[in-house]
């Protein structure tokens, strides 16, 4: 059989080269729309943004290097010796060399530095919220997808609670912690741990509606309760993915628990605060070194995991 | 069910020895984790000392605090040991400055009466004593002798220390009462002078009574219109700050829109040779890969530390931070999105014989731009909550004025009224950037949602 192709007649052809230029003529025209008006609220912002700060941009860009200019410190050997503890032969006194005062003595002579018990207890933070909000999420996530919930009712009141969590201000509930268990870590870990709560109840409701539901059936025709079914249907079948995004939560949190020690929930954020404030160069590059050292050894650690426990998913939605 | 021999067992183990011959770290895996979990948060509890600081916390202020958020009080105080009895009010109190509410009443017989709830919890007294009632009870104090003293069986809503009376109402509020002064606290549900506070010529004014005033009234301020005269009057409301916190307010959100834009300008193109199968040199994709770690490690509170030093404190200093981090995670995220792609339309571009350029925007570009603006949004996202707690460092925004009103412990009002603001526009802009997401790129959003209906 030969082929033969008719070409339609041209008033069609014509109608349906019009009908497509217009389509992407308009197209064309949202996206630069679009576009353009990206571009307005980035100038605005921008400009309301310099507008508002307290030393405006371009003054300020020629002091750029005047404020690096404290932070090299006279001897670069101050760096280590203010991480260790190590006594300075620049001390003269003053906060700015007194390193072997935050020694913290376990055994004899031997002692934590300062600034690792402080990274400690910001990592310990992080680990402790992650863990209260992980415990308090597996039930709530459950009762919160809509293929598992016990109660659709439960379920509504379960999810807003969730939502409320992961939208309320942190530092809000620290600080009202704050006043209660007085300020420091215990209240950091309330509040990243109540946030923690509500961001993994999210994802991991997500991951349960999302589930194979044969095995849920099968538990439920021989019989079984909703616990059991939860646990022997839903559980096995998440819990990788929940680790994951657990794991993920720890980087997270790291982060958040430096923070909170800036504004007074102890670690090391608070020293590394007073440290930048008072422009003490040799402190300041220690306590970076060791925070930024910390953060990529649990990224890169909890990535590994993450890639052995789910695979390449785990790196698709950067969520 | 018939008993299976020895050797159909085995035949069983045989065949299934994944699951019946598990290697020892596996079998005892879940345990191991159990056990180290436990460890650890024994040791928690020893390094943060729970146990002594749950026991010095005090819940008690929990509920206080958090009625707060929602009422005020006023705190008449009546001085008994001058010649004639006034009430005073503490200075800047909600009431204004000629106060005169219908709850406090003088008495025909010169005692006043002060309600607290009604009559049923309410106080009467003059010089010589003090009538208190509240829960179905009247308690006379006596103060003639020189000390309050209650006649009688104390119930135990009073307790009565050696030189005051002090009488708790719930809620409602409190008296005390001392032989030269009575204080009453009493407190009202709601947000006392949101609208214009007690300087305003609208203060105390009903809403019919301040429309009739803007629209038709005498000027109240020479030269002024009276709307004009109102906005200015809300604007700088001195209790509530409504200019200050909504113009910090929209701090947060350029910081959070700014900081993810500009994050993701710079490591769009930036991706593209940091992405593996793109990339003209390995070398460069790992030094590229390094920098993306680089500036994600360094953390955003380093960030914003350094930049709140070097622009000063403010907005500014907050989007650079945002920026910088943003453009480590967005750079990760996106040249992860490129190795990710599927190379066919790669290739049939490069059959045609098109310029490096070219092959870039036809036929990678279509396939990840969805997956790109899908990942900004969710960090635009993030951002905006995270840019409230950076303010609080000083960064720009919100976060500051939060945790200044949080510290005196005393303005609950005010932190609850900005949260509320925040909540409101995290919430409308996860419903955007939801939207968005959902309209640009069905495909990822739902693609969880599409897999498991095909089951």
């Amino acid at each position: 059989m030969t082929l033969s192709i008719t070409a339609p007649s041209s008033g069609r052809t014509h109608q349906m080269a019009d009908a497509w230029r217009r389509q992407t003529s308009l197209r064309r025209f949202y996206a630069v729309l679009g576009v353009a008006l990206l571009l307005v609220a980035m100038f605005t912002s921008i400009w309301f943004a310099d507008e508002a700060n307290a030393g405006h941009f371009f003054d300020r860009l020629p002091h750029i290097l005047d404020f690096l200019s404290w932070l090299v410190p006279k001897d670069w050997n101050d760096v280590w010796r203010a991480l260790f503890d190590i006594a300075s032969p620049h001390d003269t006194g003053t906060q700015e060399f007194n390193f072997p005062l935050g020694r913290s003595y376990v055994w004899g002579g031997f002692y934590i530095p300062e600034y690792f018990e402080l990274m400690l207890t910001t990592v310990n933070v992080a680990l402790v919220s992650t863990f209260i909000g992980f415990i308090f999420a597996v039930p709530f996530s459950f009762i919160a997808a809509r293929n598992l919930t016990p109660h659709p009712v439960l379920r509504l009141v379960v999810k807003r609670f969730m939502e409320l969590l992961r939208a309320f201000p942190e530092i809000v509930i620290a600080g009202l912690f704050a006043a209660i268990v007085s300020a420091g870590p215990v209240a950091a870990i309330i509040a990243i741990g109540l946030h923690s709560l509500g961001a993994l109840g999210k994802l991991f409701y997500e991951i349960n509606e999302n589930i194979d539901m044969r095995a849920e059936e099968g538990l439920r025709a021989v019989g079984a309760n909703w616990f059991e079914r939860v646990r022997f249907a839903g559980l096995p079948q998440v819990m990788p993915n929940f680790m994951s995004y657990t794991l993920l939560r720890i980087e997270i949190n790291v982060r958040i628990s430096t923070i909170m020690g800036a504004v007074g929930g102890g670690g090391i954020g608070e020293e590394l605060k007073l440290s930048i404030s008072r422009g003490f160069g040799a402190k300041t590059l220690a306590l970076v070194l060791l925070l930024f050292t910390t953060i990529f050894i649990i990224d890169q650690f909890s990535a590994w995991v993450r890639r052995k426990l789910v695979g390449e998913q785990a790196f698709l939605m950067g969520a | 069910m018939a008993a299976m021999t020895a050797g159909e067992i085995r035949a069983i183990e045989d065949r299934f020895p994944l699951l019946f011959r598990r290697p020892v770290y596996k079998r005892f895996g879940p345990l191991l984790l159990l056990a180290g979990t436990v460890l650890y948060l024994a040791y928690a509890l020893w390094f943060f000392s729970l146990p002594q600081v749950l026991r010095d916390s005090h819940w008690e202020r929990l509920p206080l605090f958090l009625s707060q958020w929602v009422s005020y009080d006023l705190q008449p105080e009546f001085r008994l040991d001058q010649p004639q009895i006034t009430p005073k009010y503490p200075r800047f109190s909600a009431l204004g400055d000629s106060p005169n509410p219908d709850w406090v009443t003088r008495n025909a017989d010169g005692t006043f009466t002060v309600l607290i709830d009604g009559l049923a919890k309410s106080v009467t007294f003059d010089k010589t004593q003090a009538i208190i009632t509240a829960n179905g009870q009247t308690i006379p104090v006596a103060l003639a002798s020189g000390k309050p003293v209650i006649a009688g069986p104390v119930p135990d809503w009073i307790t009565a220390h050696d030189d005051e009376v002090v009488a708790r109402m719930g809620f409602a509020g409190e008296v005390r009462v001392t032989v030269d002064r009575v204080k009453v606290r009493k407190r009202f549900l709601g947000w006392a002078n949101f609208v214009f506070d007690t300087r305003s010529p609208f203060f105390g004014k009903s809403t019919g009574e301040v429309v009739t005033l803007i629209l038709s009234g005498p000027e109240l301020k020479p030269g002024t219109s009276n709307l004009a005269l109102a906005g200015d009057n809300i604007w700088y409301n001195a209790q509530w700050q409504h200019g200050d916190v909504w113009t910090k307010m929209l701090q947060t959100i350029v910081m959070a829109f700014l900081g993810t834009l500009l994050g993701g300008l710079v490591a769009f193109p930036l991706a593209f040779f940091a992405a593996r199968n793109i990339t003209p040199s390995g070398w460069l994709s790992q030094v590229l890969k390094r920098f993306f770690d680089f500036m994600r490690s360094v953390d955003m509170l380093i960030w914003a530390l350094f930049f709140t030093r070097a622009f000063g404190p403010g907005p500014l200093a907050g989007s650079a931070a945002i920026f910088f981090t943003e453009v480590g995670t967005l750079g990760k995220t996106y040249s992860e999105a490129l190795e990710n792609i599927d190379d066919k339309p790669r290739e049939g571009v490069i059959s045609t014989g098109a310029n490096g350029l070219l092959v870039q925007r036809y036929g990678v570009i279509p396939e990840v731009v969805p997956v790109f603006i899908s990942q900004t949004l969710y960090q635009w996202e993030s951002n905006t909550r995270g840019a409230t707690i950076i303010g609080a460092v000083g960064a720009g925004g919100i976060g500051l004025k939060l945790w200044e009103a949080m510290r005196t412990n005393s303005n609950w009002a005010n932190v609850f009224y900005m949260v509320l603001l925040t909540l409101l526009v995290v919430f409308t802009f996860d419903a955007i950037s939801n939207f968005l997401r959902r309209k640009l790129s069905p495909t990822i959003h739902d693609y969880n949602r599409s897999q498991a209906e095909q089951v």
